[in-house]
């Protein structure tokens, strides 16, 4: 395979696991708040993301530095025309990590609950413009020549766009109830089990829509959406804690896989003149250098994969209030 | 002020900012290791009591850091984004070695540690906080090389086709000469940063009435460490100042003339002591200077000939074609001087502090925790003016020689929507700095119990429960003056 195409997949794969990870846990961040009654229940909910959040997040670091290195042009012409939408996101993720960190350090009541809604309100808004963002991107925007942005505020808020957004949105608090259910016990797991099926219905709709439209403008991307849809639909019926996870990981996980596929071999169409889309061979880095990302994606990526997971292994118990 | 203005200004105030809990959280996290060594090497209880006091000022001073660090990242291409087209390939390809290779350490193995208290072995639970340690030190030294490629551009070649920049030797990029000298010091700023904290909070609770007596012993010993960090880091900063100062005569002669004040070749130079400089700073009214000693700092002899600014100008123009090629000398200047005053008086303050320890009665001077204080400060004052020396020294270059910072910005971005993010990053950091400040404020108040000892002594900091901890969960009720103790998590984060 070509070195570009290569990296065209790792960085939908850094994406992908970003979202799969951090997606459960800004699920988490926002239903804590919906779900616990009180300042201990909602601190036993958080509790369940405690060890992992952090390093869900540096996926983003790893996805946004890879695009970087490997499509500079990618990488300056999505966070340069995203702005103001990535100034909310940046905003959003800094208030939600010091909230979380931060949440435990003073024992009082009401800075727990400004916690809690600085924890909510940040977890939601990340998903949702991150959704806007890529889904735009890969939709197409109007670039120019240098691969600038020529278009107005407006046009970032495409339908296709909006629909990715609060679809990415909706699949990560299902993911998040699903990540509760299986690391909870007795009262609030009940309670997480009724928000899975009442989250059910509108992610069924809004995320077979939004596959739906991906599948109409890419074929290959449609083939992934049955699965993601498949994925989701385990993740909503299945009894099984565990099972209904996976479900609910293949159903993010593959609807992001899906948005990246859906531009191949485009990164960003250009909506103005198909000669000024950003292309995985026009845009990407020399091959110098991505060889040298090659040999540290290979040594790391599966070191990391096994650390995290390990991690994951050591606080694999079920919380209990 | 225009694009370029609002956007370097959101540069230095979010860089600076996010390097004032950096160099802590490294520095910090090796001493934190340190302690819990010493735990389990001697069993001292003390050792315990200062690994978990000063670990939780770490988690706290590590949450910011590492959300302000998503800013660096994404704003190269938000506000420079000519610039990140230019470099990619340079620029990128440490970016992204350094999230696989130190940030995914950092943050995994530093969960596992919070939580992993009553879960995994002793022995494996301080090797999570020792990856911690190791990874912040990688992180640092692969985001130098990127800093150091554009004071000093090496191991690349533009690209003819396009004219940008390619990556043709990456190992030149890695030992780049200024990489490894800004590397040592800032290795050594982290650890004067990190036991500077120690040192001040130790002596401030020595100094002060309220501390019990069981606590002050682990003080003693925390001042001694902190101060010993201190001081070993602080004639590491020197070591590596002088010949940084070297090799910046050689590579960026035009800082060193800025940093200076020296507007005329001189040989040999004296070093000044106080330059007043015309309001454009574009020339000298008065100074004192110490004969030949500038001479000797940058080039290692009392002749030797240091270049000035005028001279520098003409030979850029000649080289580069026409343009002002001078940096904010007044700024360059006494960034440079606040740098070395701060950092110094930090190690002149250690040693007192040393000294005092044999004389307790003196210790006990109303003075002496207020000055304890003011310890911490001093380092994170230098830190930050040591990066406005070196990143405003370099300009006009964002790259030094090759890309100038006004052609970086990004076309396409309006004067409004920097001026937005600008005061938005602004805020939101001025009202965090007043959380963390009061949350460190709390957290350094109490020593925790350990074992049972009743070292703590007071209150006022009762955490809530976390994960972990035994299946009864009765824990919750049976330490409610402090939650730390030997089975149960670091701090309960939840």
């Amino acid at each position: 395979m070509e070195l570009p195409t290569l990296w065209f997949g790792l960085i939908a794969f850094f994406w992908t696991t970003y979202f799969v990870l951090e997606g459960f846990d800004f699920g988490v961040g926002v239903l804590a708040r919906l779900l616990g009654r009180d300042e201990k229940e909602r601190g036993t909910l958080l509790s369940t993301i405690g060890p992992f959040w952090d390093g869900n997040e540096v996926w983003l670091v790893v996805a946004g530095g890879a695009m970087f290195a490997a499509f500079p042009g990618w990488y300056a012409s999505l966070t340069s025309t995203y702005y103001l939408p990535l100034v909310l996101i940046l905003v959003a993720l800094i208030v939600r990590g010091v909230a979380l960190e931060f949440r435990g350090k003073r024992d009082d009541a009401r800075w727990r609950r400004r916690c809690d809604l600085a924890v909510a309100v940040g977890s939601a808004i990340p998903p949702l413009a991150w959704g806007i963002a890529l889904s735009g991107a890969a939709r197409g925007l109007p670039l120019d020549d240098r691969g600038e942005y020529a278009g107005g505020f407006g046009e970032l808020l495409h339908p296709y766009a909006l629909l990715g957004g609060i679809a990415l949105l909706a699949l990560c608090l299902l993911h998040g109830a699903v990540f509760l259910r299986l690391r909870t016990t007795g009262e609030l797991r009940a309670r997480a089990g009724r928000m899975v099926r009442l989250l059910g219905a509108p992610t069924a709709v809004l995320g077979a829509g939004f596959l739906v439209w991906t599948g109409v403008q890419d074929r290959s991307a449609g083939l992934i959406g049955l699965v993601a849809a498949a994925g989701l639909a385990v993740g909503l019926l299945v009894r099984r804690d565990g099972w209904a996870f996976v479900g609910s990981t293949l159903a993010v996980g593959l609807t992001v896989v899906a948005i990246f596929v859906s531009a191949f071999p485009a990164l960003i169409p250009s909506t103005l003149d198909r000669a000024y889309d950003l292309t995985v061979t026009g845009a990407a880095s020399p091959a110098y250098g991505l060889r040298i990302l090659t040999w540290a994606a290979a040594c790391f990526v599966p070191l990391v994969l096994a650390y995290q997971g390990w991690s994951y292994w050591v606080f694999r118990k079920r919380v209990v209030g | 002020m225009d694009v370029v203005d609002l956007a370097r200004w959101q540069f230095g105030i979010t860089t600076i900012y996010h390097f004032l809990f950096v160099p802590l959280s490294i520095g910090l996290s090796a001493i934190v290791a340190g302690l819990q060594t010493a735990w389990l090497v001697t069993k001292a209880e003390r050792y315990l009591a200062l690994t978990k006091f000063f670990g939780k000022v770490l988690i706290i001073n590590f949450a910011v850091g590492i959300v302000t660090g998503l800013v660096q990242e994404f704003q190269f291409g938000m506000n420079w984004s000519a610039y990140s087209r230019f470099v990619g390939d340079v620029f990128g390809v440490p970016l992204a070695i350094e999230g696989l290779l130190a940030f995914f350490l950092e943050s995994t193995f530093l969960g596992l540690w919070i939580f992993g208290w009553d879960r995994l072995p002793k022995w494996l639970h301080l090797v999570c906080i020792w990856l911690v340690a190791i990874g912040t030190q990688i992180s640092a030294y692969v985001i130098l090389t990127v800093n150091a490629w554009m004071q000093h551009p090496v191991g690349y070649r533009i690209n003819p086709g396009n004219g940008r920049v390619e990556l043709t030797d990456f190992g030149a990029m890695l030992t780049n000469p200024t990489a490894i000298e800004a590397g040592l010091h800032t290795a050594a700023a982290c650890f004067l940063t990190g036991g500077a904290l120690v040192a001040g909070v130790a002596f401030w609770q020595l100094a002060r009435p309220g501390t019990p007596d069981v606590a002050r012993i682990a003080f003693r010993t925390a001042a001694k460490v902190g101060s010993a960090v201190v001081l070993v880091a602080a004639l590491g900063v020197v070591i590596s100042g002088d010949s940084m100062m070297k090799l910046m005569t050689r590579l960026q002669p035009m800082k060193v003339a800025a940093a200076e004040g020296l507007f005329n070749t001189e040989q040999p130079a004296g070093f000044s002591l106080l330059t007043i400089g015309t309001a454009d700073g574009r020339s000298e009214l008065w100074s004192i200077k110490l004969p030949e000693l500038l001479s000797f700092l940058a080039t290692g002899k009392f002749t030797g000939k240091v270049e000035g600014i005028n001279q520098l100008q003409q030979q850029y123009v000649a080289t580069f074609g026409p343009g002002d090629y001078i940096p904010n000398v007044p700024v360059a200047y006494w960034s440079f001087r606040l740098m070395i005053g701060a950092g110094m008086l930090a190690a002149f303050l250690a040693l007192v502090g040393l000294l005092l320890l044999r004389r307790p009665a003196l210790l006990r001077h109303r003075w002496v925790p207020w000055i304890a204080l003011a310890v911490p400060f001093l380092p994170l004052l230098a830190n930050s003016a040591g990066w406005l020396f070196t990143e405003g020294g370099r300009q006009p270059w964002i790259a030094y020689g090759l890309f100038k910072t006004v052609d970086g910005v990004s076309p396409g971005t309006s004067a409004l929507d920097v001026a937005i993010s600008l005061g938005v990053f602004t805020l939101l950091y001025g009202g965090l700095a007043v959380l963390e400040f009061g949350l460190l404020r709390r957290a350094v108040r109490v020593l925790p119990s350990v074992g049972g000892s009743g070292a703590a002594g007071g209150g006022g900091d009762g955490d809530g429960r976390g994960e972990g901890g035994p299946p009864d969960g009765g824990a919750a009720g049976r330490d409610p003056v402090d939650g730390d103790d030997l089975e149960r998590p670091l701090t309960f984060t939840y």
